[in-house]
């Protein structure tokens, strides 16, 4: 029953990194290709209607943590204090940003809240990444399963180390990049003419900068977690999730230098969720590992909540899911072709 | 400042600001619905324009709300890591429920029923506005669910390590509290609508511009006002009194300001607390009145605070006393403000009477006032307990978080949103300033 949890959870914040990952990426790319104030409302409306609907995933995936696992949402929240407030005021201002800019005409309004959104996008980026690498790196929990982080010390990557580490900063940069070329690639998607172009070029470019991200970390990582290596030598079916990763890179690589952007994107999500998967196929059943003592480490079985609520969890959300499902398949479908 | 006290105004602070939009779009959504039935069954565009000028309003109020609305859940995590790792598998569902049934509903359609109204058939377009009227509905439900579950817990137990786990999930939904609570909550948000709604035409007719849609809001105002400002009196305070009656008596003293236990007990309608005496200074009360409103006998016995042990009283007797006397005497006002209304409509002198008009535009502050007091009354009752009768306050919060954090991210938090009030104000005012003419599909 916590496996269960631990994979549906998984594929929920993987769900939101693709869905939200994308308008986030719009945001980074957005000064980068968009130039005119016509091609910067071109952004946003290629984002407009199913943005919130993609954050959506990152409440339902907190709510759906929080009841399945709550001692790992409790510990994990407040030990990630502060950046986790910073978190919160990028995504209102992000928000905002959105759905303030096209209120007023004016050469000041506007460009005041493109660069508000292009910058909180490009942070949050930066924040969700720097969290990933630190749920890979582990935190220095005590006994009663609590820590507490500063933004960052020594950057060693060690017991001492903050938040912001070589490793954590590492991974940081590579999930900038990779929404970057994700948000890229939906705008190509979405948009013609040179705004297109400008997309796909800087797709296009970014994707190096992807690839050596990706090798450095996967060098890396096995070295910072030994206990990756051990998952994927217990489980070898699980060299799957990189698989898909690595088909996902190399495809979107060739499918956007093809012009066939629905299919470079859809590589990319390919992308992002075999990395995700890979991360949590090699943690589990770690679900904050413990930089010090291993024996302090937060798996998914001292951190569940009691059996039942577990299962009586699963008679809702089996449906809620199929709901969710349709809702998504008719507003993206209704949204369907370039704006 | 300790570190309870400062988590404790994190999340009174941030709760209070973010519920100022939310109970302005439940109750619109459902005057939204309102308007769009009646271009339906009329086949009148100028019903269309009405309420595609109060889905703007909506709109902004909507992303408020959103944005104010995700610290809420965080907020559970960072900073009350005890109370979520005790209870999280039980307050957990309702909030996950919230999200998926509700959030991914709302934020669906909602973009369907601002953006889609031109390729939607006038019956898919209703059934849009609908959507997003259920949805927000359903998301107050599971919301008032879990406050329900801490003002009154059912369906639990309790491990030996002080772990709640859930035994009845059926128990969460069959709450006593959660029916009244949910009514009164929602019919408050109408009352809110309505006032806004009924506030705005005032203004309209009052600075003689646009003034038929001036016409339409003040009557839809004014009608649907004073429906629910009755039913938030009846039966749905009554039913919400009589849940703190009788599972919360020592919460019904406090806020009663009642300090001895008294066979015909008065009501106070005025009067401050003075927790030295023991007594209300300078009371204004009306005789066995508290008696028969609890047990519909007028020498009835009500227990004062006297007869229960100190430690279980409501750690803010006058806050608490105060936020509900507000509450009660701007609910009675409400109810007297839209009568009136309603019978100068009824004669057909409403628009014409600019004193009548004058105070319904300047009613606007008051129905968000009497909510906020309302769950003052609710929360600070509820004190000094975190879930009601199993889980004290101070054992609820981070105990690593340290007070500084705290205090420090509670400025940041006034800060943020006294940007946000002003950027709201400024585009709410564009928007009535607009009017609903330019408001085309």
């Amino acid at each position: 029953m916590e496996t269960t949890w631990f994979c549906l959870v998984a594929l929920m914040l993987a769900t939101y990194v693709v869905l939200d990952g994308f308008d986030l990426g719009a945001g980074v790319a957005h000064l980068l290709v968009a130039r005119t104030d016509e091609e910067r409302r071109a952004v946003l409306r290629s984002i407009g209607p199913v943005w919130d609907g993609n954050e959506v995933w990152l409440l339902a995936a907190g709510g759906t943590l929080f009841f399945a696992f709550p001692t790992l949402y409790a510990s994990s929240f407040s030990g990630f204090y502060l950046p986790l407030m910073i978190v919160l005021w990028l995504l209102i201002l992000r928000g905002i940003s959105i759905e303030f800019r096209n209120h007023i005409e004016s050469p000041v309004w506007q460009p005041l809240w493109d660069a508000v959104f292009a910058g909180s996008s490009a942070l949050l980026a930066i924040f969700f990444g720097a969290a990933l690498g630190n749920v890979v790196r582990g935190v220095p929990l005590d006994r009663a399963g609590d820590f507490f982080l500063p933004l960052w010390t020594d950057f060693a990557a060690g017991p001492e180390s903050g938040i912001l580490d070589w490793y954590t900063v590492l991974v940081a940069i590579a999930a900038l990049l990779t929404l970057t070329v994700h948000g890229a690639l939906w705008l190509a998607l979405k948009n013609e003419g040179a705004l297109e172009a400008r997309a796909r070029t800087l797709a296009g470019r970014a994707w190096w900068g992807v690839l050596a991200a990706v090798i450095a970390i996967t060098l890396v990582s096995f070295r910072v977690q030994p206990h990756l290596r051990e998952s994927f030598a217990a489980r070898p079916w699980a060299y799957a999730f990189p698989l898909l990763a690595l088909a996902g890179l190399a495809g979107m690589k060739i499918m956007n230098a093809a012009g066939r952007a629905m299919d470079a994107f859809l590589c990319s999500c390919a992308f992002i969720l075999g990395m995700l998967t890979s991360v949590a196929a090699g943690l589990y059943p770690y679900v904050l590992p413990s930089s010090t003592d291993p024996a302090l480490a937060l798996t998914i079985y001292n951190t569940a909540a009691a059996r039942y609520g577990l299962e009586a969890g699963l008679i809702w959300f089996i449906p809620g899911m199929l709901l969710t499902t349709a809702y998504f398949i008719y507003t993206y479908r209704s949204f369907a072709g370039k704006v | 400042m300790d570190a309870l006290t400062l988590h404790r105004l994190h999340f009174a602070f941030t709760i209070t600001f973010h519920y100022l939009f939310p109970q302005l779009t439940m109750g619109l959504a459902l005057l939204i619905l309102v308007l769009k039935t009646m271009a339906l069954r009329t086949g009148n565009e100028h019903y269309h324009r009405a309420a595609r000028f109060w889905a703007k309003i909506f709109a902004v109020n909507f992303v408020m709300g959103v944005v104010t609305g995700i610290p809420m859940e965080f907020q559970f995590g960072t900073n009350w890591s005890r109370f979520s790792k005790a209870a999280g598998g039980v307050i957990g569902q309702t909030l996950a429920m919230e999200g998926v049934f509700s959030f991914f509903l709302e934020s669906s359609f909602l973009g369907v029923f601002l953006f889609g109204e031109k390729r939607l058939s006038p019956k898919a377009h209703w059934f849009a506005a609908f959507l997003v009227f259920f949805g927000s509905w359903l998301s107050g439900f599971f919301i008032i669910a879990t406050d329900a579950w801490m003002q009154h817990p059912t369906g639990y137990r309790m491990g030996p390590d002080g772990q709640i786990s859930l035994t009845s999930f059926a128990a969460l939904f069959t709450n006593p509290w959660l029916f009244w609570q949910y009514l009164h909550n929602m019919i408050g948000a109408v009352v809110t609508g309505s006032f806004v709604m009924a506030s705005v035409g005032a203004f309209y007719l009052l600075s003689r511009t646009h003034e038929l849609y001036g016409r339409t809001f003040v009557r839809v105002g004014v009608v649907a006002g004073t429906i629910s400002a009755f039913l938030m009196a009846f039966p749905t305070g009554d039913g919400q009194g009589k849940n703190v009656a009788f599972h919360q008596p020592v919460t019904l003293a406090a806020m009663e300001g009642l300090f001895q236990t008294e066979d015909g007990a008065p009501l106070a309608l005025l009067g401050q607390p003075d927790l030295e005496k023991h007594r209300l200074d300078n009371p204004l009360i009306v005789p066995n009145a508290l008696s028969f409103l609890t047990y519909q006998r007028w020498k009835a016995e009500v227990r004062g605070l006297d007869s229960f042990p100190k430690d279980i009283w409501p750690d803010n007797i006058p806050l608490l006393y105060y936020s509900y006397h507000i509450m009660v005497g701007l609910g009675t006002i409400f109810t007297g403000v839209m009568a009136l209304a309603a019978f100068a409509l009824w004669r057909g002198a409403l628009y014409q009477s600019r004193g009548l008009l004058w105070l319904l535009m300047l009613m606007l502050p008051f129905p968000y006032i009497a909510t906020t007091a309302g769950w003052i009354t609710a929360e600070a009752g509820r004190q000094p307990w975190l879930i009601y009768g199993i889980m004290r306050t101070p054992a609820g919060f981070s105990p690593h978080v340290s007070p500084g954090n705290v205090l420090f991210t509670l400025i940041g938090f006034m800060g943020i949103y006294t940007v946000l009030a002003i950027l709201f104000l400024f585009l709410i005012r564009r928007e009535i300033e607009e009017g609903p003419e330019h408001a085309g599909a």
